[in-house]
């Protein structure tokens, strides 16, 4: 990619933060988004991540200026701009549905907020044959929208976002109705032009994998609210509580009786179940929800120490699923829990198993959490 | 939504050869029955379905229409042309045309454009909509007649409408609204406005929402959005719209009689044809008026789907596109 390409689409002028205060966003009695507090750097790739209805997509359109806000505002650098409409924010938007206009060639929609900016004919055909080439869809030029794939679609609207040397680019559920091959050719695709434009990014998506490999600051939002904000590191390695750690992957949450517990340290046990793991959340009372991922665990050699003593779960093996290197195990153990494992070791449904996991990788919450059981 | 298809082919798949006998059987292979090649062409027992309605349609479209083309072409004297020499060298009866294209293509143009603004307010959800559309599409219950009465109570001289004006000073004396163009216009307007309301609204129901949103994050006003998205979007429809409003209007005939000057002003073609096959007896001359009719009409679609075909009419995105 040569340096003049870059040069036309990276914004004109940037910004040093964008900080959303309180912002608040009902339908009716209902409340999409209830008090959101975040401040996004220049240059920054930031997640909003969520199951549907948790009001990530609220929290973009506000942004976008396409829904009105209920309460708070929002501040660029120290100018309020939740009062002026979209058309006057700046903002670039790539939607779910691509939304490009069926009626209007490649070359015509690309060119889209240009001519509305009225930028003179020759710097405008310029700038859109860069955007094109940089998204890699230049003999794709004269063709209208519907000629084309779901992935150049999404390219489309992308490089029409991007044209108009926005701000900040707001991308709403861009890769979801792409397959699955194309998504991660997309998601490589939105990092590398954010990497080489520092086009600040506000990106939505229900997909925690997305979040993780693309953002550099994650925010987890559950019923309107936040739950977490961090880089995908913090949040990955170190969940605030079970909601955010079942959306992490943390896929096996197990409510159990705590045994003992010396400082950050708690032993859970039940028949046929130990768990030695690290709190991570202050609690009381004697039960507790232990939180671990399936990779955390390897199986246990037999005859390992006396019973009791060690940490280790007993499953009964129930369905194998075939993942290459590993296998995705699903077992029951004495007391009926449903354990998720990915093993190393070839076993098969019937088989009679003990997996443990080390402490560090079984987070302790306190009993009030989800277990989505 | 188009299918996602692999990023290196852009072009659309090659249609599959063609199955049957499209060129030269290879020797030795034996030829399906004859059955199976006609399915492949889409020809099977199916087809029989559609019987009752090509028996219906030959029946009491397809006969009549020719039979009233073959009497124009049999006049009560002179050659096979004589009646259409006849109209058009009449003033009393050529005018009839313009008369009746004074009336259709104005009110079919102001029902279309009168109809965009308020569907365009009308689509989404909102509270009391059903209630608005109902009171909208009213009139098309109402029947002509029904609307000819209250039009001669409403717009007469002695009429609410004149009254107010006179009360109001605007006026000197009572406006002449009725027995005259005026009063088969509000006619066309009041009878016609429902339909074309009803198919824009469908129209602009199915273009997807989220365009003009994308076009308000790029920059666009909303003045922008409506002329540069929802427009263009829009025109195929209305010129639809446009067609089918005008065929209505162009057959008036109740409305021409009751609230309209019959005599003079509002003697449109179809009035013409009616006095030449009840008054004068001659089905001969009100077959050449109505075969007129159809003609002129098809011009004026002609001249609108013409226009239509310059358009972008693909998919727009929404429901019932």
């Amino acid at each position: 990619m040569s340096g003049g390409v870059v040069e036309s689409v990276r914004p004109q002028d940037g910004f040093e933060t964008l900080r959303m205060e309180g912002v608040t966003r009902r339908f009716g009695s209902s409340v999409a988004l209830s008090d959101l507090n975040l401040t996004i750097r220049g240059g920054e790739f930031i997640a909003l991540l969520g199951p549907s209805g948790c009001g990530k997509s609220t929290a973009l359109n506000c942004l976008a200026g396409l829904l009105p806000l209920s309460g708070g505002s929002i501040w660029l650098d120290d100018r309020r701009i939740d009062t002026l409409p979209p058309e006057r924010r700046g903002f670039g938007m790539v939607f779910q549905n691509y939304a490009l206009f069926p009626h209007l060639s490649v070359r015509r929609n690309v060119g889209f907020g240009l001519a509305i900016r009225k930028v003179p004919k020759d710097e405008m055909r310029r700038r859109v044959d860069e955007a094109l080439k940089l998204v890699e869809l230049t003999e794709h030029a004269d063709k209208l929208p519907g000629r084309l794939s779901g992935g150049q679609q999404q390219r489309v609207a992308i490089a029409r976002a991007i044209v108009i040397r926005p701000r900040l680019v707001l991308m709403d559920e861009p890769l979801s109705n792409l397959d699955a091959k194309l998504r991660l050719q997309m998601r490589t695709e939105i990092r590398r032009l954010h990497q080489s434009l520092g086009l600040t990014t506000v990106y939505v998506t229900h997909d925690q994998e997305e979040a993780l490999a693309l953002a550099d600051r994650i925010v987890v939002l559950r019923a309107g609210r936040v739950d977490q904000v961090g880089t995908p590191e913090e949040v990955y390695t170190d969940p605030v509580n079970t909601y955010v750690a079942g959306f992490m992957g943390y896929r096996n949450l197990l409510r159990l009786p705590v045994a003992s517990r010396s400082g950050d340290r708690a032993v859970l046990a039940e028949p046929g179940l130990r768990l030695t793991g690290t709190v991570r959340e202050e609690f009381t009372g004697d039960t507790a929800i232990a939180a671990i991922r399936p990779d955390g665990f390897r199986v246990v050699p037999e005859g390992g120490g006396s019973e009791g003593e060690r940490d280790g779960i007993r499953i009964t093996v129930e369905v194998v699923e075939f993942h290459g290197r590993e296998v995705a195990v699903e077992g029951v153990t004495e007391t009926g829990r449903v354990i998720h494992c990915r093993l190393a070791e070839r076993v098969a449904p019937g088989d009679k198993i003990e997996v443990c996991a080390p402490p560090e990788r079984v987070l302790v919450y306190g009993p009030g959490g989800e277990t989505g059981e | 939504m188009a299918e996602p298809r692999t990023v290196a082919d852009p072009r659309p798949a090659e249609p599959a050869p063609k199955p049957g006998p499209a060129g030269a059987p290879a020797p030795g292979a034996t030829r399906p029955p004859l059955r199976h090649r006609l399915a492949e062409r889409g020809i099977d027992r199916l087809l029989l379905l559609l019987l009752p309605a090509v028996a219906t349609l030959i029946a009491l479209f397809l006969y009549p229409m020719m039979y009233g083309v073959g009497l124009s072409l049999q006049p009560r004297s002179g050659g096979i042309f004589a009646n259409y020499v006849e109209f058009f060298t009449d003033p009393y009866q050529s005018g009839t045309v313009w008369k009746t294209m004074r009336l259709a293509l104005p009110a079919a143009l102001f029902n279309v454009l009168a109809s965009v603004p308020i569907a365009y307010r009308l689509r989404g959800r909102f509270r009391g909509k059903r209630l608005l559309t109902a009171i909208l599409v009213l009139p098309v219950t109402l029947g002509t007649v029904l609307v000819a009465d209250g039009i001669l109570r409403y717009f007469g001289p002695r009429g609410w409408f004149n009254r107010v004006l006179l009360e109001l000073g605007l006026i000197d004396e009572p406006l002449r609204l009725i027995y005259n163009y005026w009063g088969v216009m509000f006619s066309l307007i009041i009878t016609g406005f429902p339909f074309a309301f009803l198919l824009v609204l469908s129209y602009l129901s199915g273009i997807d929402p989220t365009l003009e949103r994308a076009a308000a994050t790029l920059g666009a006003g909303p003045w922008q959005r409506v002329r540069r998205i929802t427009l263009p979007l829009l025109a195929p429809g209305l010129a639809t719209t446009f067609i089918l409003s005008f065929v209505l209007a162009f057959s008036v005939f109740p409305s021409a009689n009751l609230v309209g000057e019959p005599a003079d002003e509002t003697r449109v073609m179809a009035i013409a044809a009616y006095q030449a096959a009840f008054e004068r007896y001659d089905y001969t001359m009100a077959s050449t008026i109505a075969v007129l009719m159809g003609a002129f009409e098809l011009v004026v679609i002609a001249l609108v789907l013409l226009w239509r075909g310059r358009l972008y009419t693909g998919h727009t995105g929404g429901k019932g596109a």
